[in-house]
């Protein structure tokens, strides 16, 4: 950040597309110029590791500021997530529900349709799973592979409806849906809570009672003994949906019709209208998918890790964080999936980590510095010798 | 419960909101929307408190509180402005950003002890007014009564001084702005500058006067969203916030406060005996705020009014605009 804002900013911004003297005596000076051809596909992802180092610094930078130590807390970050396979199991754990939100971000980003609200239809999708379970909906000997879709679909409904009221609210009423659905995240929070606490609290505890072992997403230390190298390991079944939604995500966006017109209404509004696309019925149907993804993520939260429902550990703001990966990935599917495991790590060493709001800052930064990098995509900076004119 | 005890936490309360709906109000009606409101709140806050905390001087820790949030701003203002990036994904960021540095460097804080407050004062004459003195002009804080200037100095300056016509030409049409000689750029930087001082001065008017402390991210608890809702309900006019964000903090506090006694109106008072309740209550702001939006822009819709026009459109010189 601060390398970038030194040249341009000083000299008051107004003056960005003109060529501009900006250093001065100092024989070359410093251009940016708007960039014609499309950069080497190598570029974003120079650009992009780039920003990600810059980022490292500047969060050590402010490490150092808060009293730490850097460059042990990151080494500690990469040993604590990849050092062993036990720990890139855990790794793979954390990134799981990131993958969901994540995707449920880029698919309504992609379509420039803002939806903060991952985190209540992540939390809404948990609840919907959990209730599947606690009313209980199933009889109790109900085998795995019956318990398990049906929560699932139970999850997928619950995120789809919490997605619904803002799409809805958007396409027809013309509502901000940026406001719409943080509220919703908020009410989503009273709401699961009011359950937990109230209704199907265990003996007066902040929690329900555990899931029986047949609304449990198998593990891989459930083959433990057919294969001994998977002893300990809590990766589960919910990893492998996540990449399985990734790879119909990337379908549906980069392949079929719909995602076409997804992809056209979020770049050109009015083209896609003049195109007789429906603007008002894909807002709706994109909404509900993204929430249905989230809410997909949020029963897998519950089946593959917490086995009950409890506040802490499900409204654990991955639905904020699967914002920023979405952005990060470029709201590519497989990047998203790639990005949420880098995420997982952070996520899981930070905890360990003091002061304990440091993973987040350096999310913070991460999405400023990605975000600032943009601007060399589509301008260039370059040094002419004072005096030569091109 | 005492509907004048209410109110008057009400006002109170309803100044959190004020000075960042404000803030965010200015910044957008200069064409910029700034979605790190939340962000800088809790940067003001935490640097409000720990600064008395440090000092021993609230007026210090509000001061620093406003800087540190216009600091912030800043960051958003160069890449929304200057690097021409999409707002909203830059306004989440900054809410990430801020959020995070408030939580590293508040860290401890919530366990520090009590700090010295600012002050809370009655104004002498106005304070006699039945009825309205009790709420309005008795033992509110100090900031209270800054935010009771704040509003008309805010509409007059909108709508009545050169300045103000400067700021809602670049927000509406800033290559027009910008061909009468007026620093679009500049003006830009200027208003979300402001909109992050007073983002701050609410963050400081939480921690060091309404309810003291620092709570990490609950010390919010997602005020400046509704802040940022209550801009779009105001239809960017400051009278219509100020009324929005009293009528909330109104609402804030008879939902903190109902909770209470023993019986209600008479009868025996539900959310008493059922405390789990509780939690439906806490939903009500939120979804008031959706219902507030709702109800201004069907307004909008209908009368036809809007943000202003060049509202998250980075202004590129040379280019064709708006």
């Amino acid at each position: 950040m601060s390398e970038m804002d030194t040249p341009n900013n000083s000299t008051s911004s107004e003056e960005i597309p003109p060529s501009e003297p900006i250093i001065r005596s100092f024989p070359y000076r410093l251009r940016i110029e708007p960039r014609m051809e499309e950069p080497a596909r190598w570029y974003p992802f120079l650009l992009f590791l780039g920003a990600l180092v810059l980022a490292l610094v500047i969060g050590g930078f402010l490490l150092v500021l808060a009293g730490g130590d850097p460059l042990r807390s990151y080494a500690h970050i990469a040993r604590a997530s990849f050092g062993n396979i036990g720990v890139i199991s855990d790794t793979i754990v954390k990134a799981t529900p990131i993958i969901f939100t994540g995707l449920a971000c880029s698919i309504a980003f992609r379509m420039h349709l803002w939806n903060i609200g991952a985190e209540g239809q992540f939390i809404m999708g948990a609840f919907g799973a959990g209730a599947v379970v606690l009313i209980p909906l199933l009889p109790e000997g109900t085998p795995v592979w019956i318990f398990i879709p049906v929560m699932a679909v139970a999850g997928i409904v619950a995120g789809a409806f919490w997605g619904f009221i803002p799409g809805f609210l958007k396409a027809r009423l013309k509502v901000n849906e940026i406001i719409t659905t943080l509220m919703m995240n908020y009410i989503a929070i009273a709401w699961i809570n009011f359950f937990i606490f109230a209704v199907w609290s265990e003996g007066g505890f902040q929690m329900t009672t555990k899931f029986p072992d047949n609304a449990w997403l198998p593990r891989l230390l459930d083959y433990a003994n057919r294969i001994p190298v998977f002893r300990g390991l809590t990766t589960h079944l919910g990893f492998l949906i996540g990449v399985l939604a990734a790879f119909v995500l990337w379908y549906i966006i980069f392949r079929s019709r719909w995602g076409y017109e997804i992809r056209l209404i979020g770049d050109n509004p009015r083209a896609a209208q003049y195109a007789g696309i429906n603007i008002q019925r894909n807002t709706i149907l994109v909404m509900m998918v993204s929430g249905a993804l989230a809410g997909l993520g949020g029963m897998s939260e519950v089946a593959g890790v917490v086995h009950r429902l409890q506040t802490s550990p499900i409204a654990a703001g991955y639905g904020f964080t699967g914002i920023i990966v979405a952005w990060l990935a470029k709201l590519n599917p497989f990047g998203v999936v790639l990005v949420s495991i880098l995420f997982g790590a952070l996520i899981l060493a930070g905890r360990e980590i003091q002061p304990s709001g440091l993973p987040k800052m350096i999310q913070g930064i991460i999405l400023v510095c990605l975000i600032a990098s943009d601007f060399f995509i589509r301008y260039r900076i370059r040094f002419v010798r004072l005096g030569e004119e091109i | 419960m005492d509907l004048i005890i209410i109110l008057h936490a009400g006002v109170a309360s309803g100044t959190v909101l004020l000075f960042a709906t404000l803030g965010e109000l200015f910044a957008e009606r200069s064409g910029v929307i700034n979605l790190g409101v939340e962000g800088m709140m809790l940067i003001g806050a935490m640097s409000a408190y720990s600064v008395a905390l440090y000092t021993g001087n609230p007026w210090l820790g509000v001061v620093i509180a406003m800087l540190a949030a216009g600091l912030i701003s800043q960051i958003h203002a160069f890449i929304a402005i200057t690097l021409q990036a999409d707002q909203v994904v830059s306004g989440l960021a900054i809410t990430f950003l801020a959020t995070g540095i408030s939580l590293v460097l508040g860290e401890g804080l919530s366990k520090a002890g009590a700090v010295s407050l600012l002050p809370n004062l009655s104004i002498p004459l106005l304070s006699q007014i039945p009825l309205l003195g009790a709420i309005f002009f008795t033992k509110q804080s100090v900031l209270v009564y800054i935010g009771f200037l704040l509003i008309p100095l805010a509409w007059y300056y909108i709508y009545y001084t050169r300045p103000g016509m400067h700021l809602r030409a670049v927000g509406e049409y800033p290559a027009a702005a910008d061909a009468l000689g007026i620093n679009v750029f500049r003006l830009r930087y200027f208003y979300v500058f402001l909109g992050g001082i007073l983002a701050g001065l609410s963050g400081a008017t939480i921690s060091l006067a309404i309810s003291p402390g620092w709570f990490s991210e609950l010390t919010t608890s997602g005020q400046g969203w509704i802040a940022i809702g209550l801009v779009i309900f105001a239809q960017w006019d400051p009278l219509r916030a100020a009324f929005g964000a009293y009528a909330f903090g109104a609402l804030r506090r008879l939902i903190f406060d109902i909770q209470g006694p023993t019986t209600l109106l008479g009868l025996a008072n539900p959310f008493y005996y059922n405390p789990y309740w509780g939690f439906i209550l806490q939903m009500m702001p939120y979804a008031f705020t959706i219902i507030v939006l709702v109800i201004g822009s069907r307004e909008a819709l209908r009368k036809r009014l809007g943000a202003p026009a060049a509202i998250g459109v980075p202004y590129i010189r040379g280019e064709r605009g708006l």
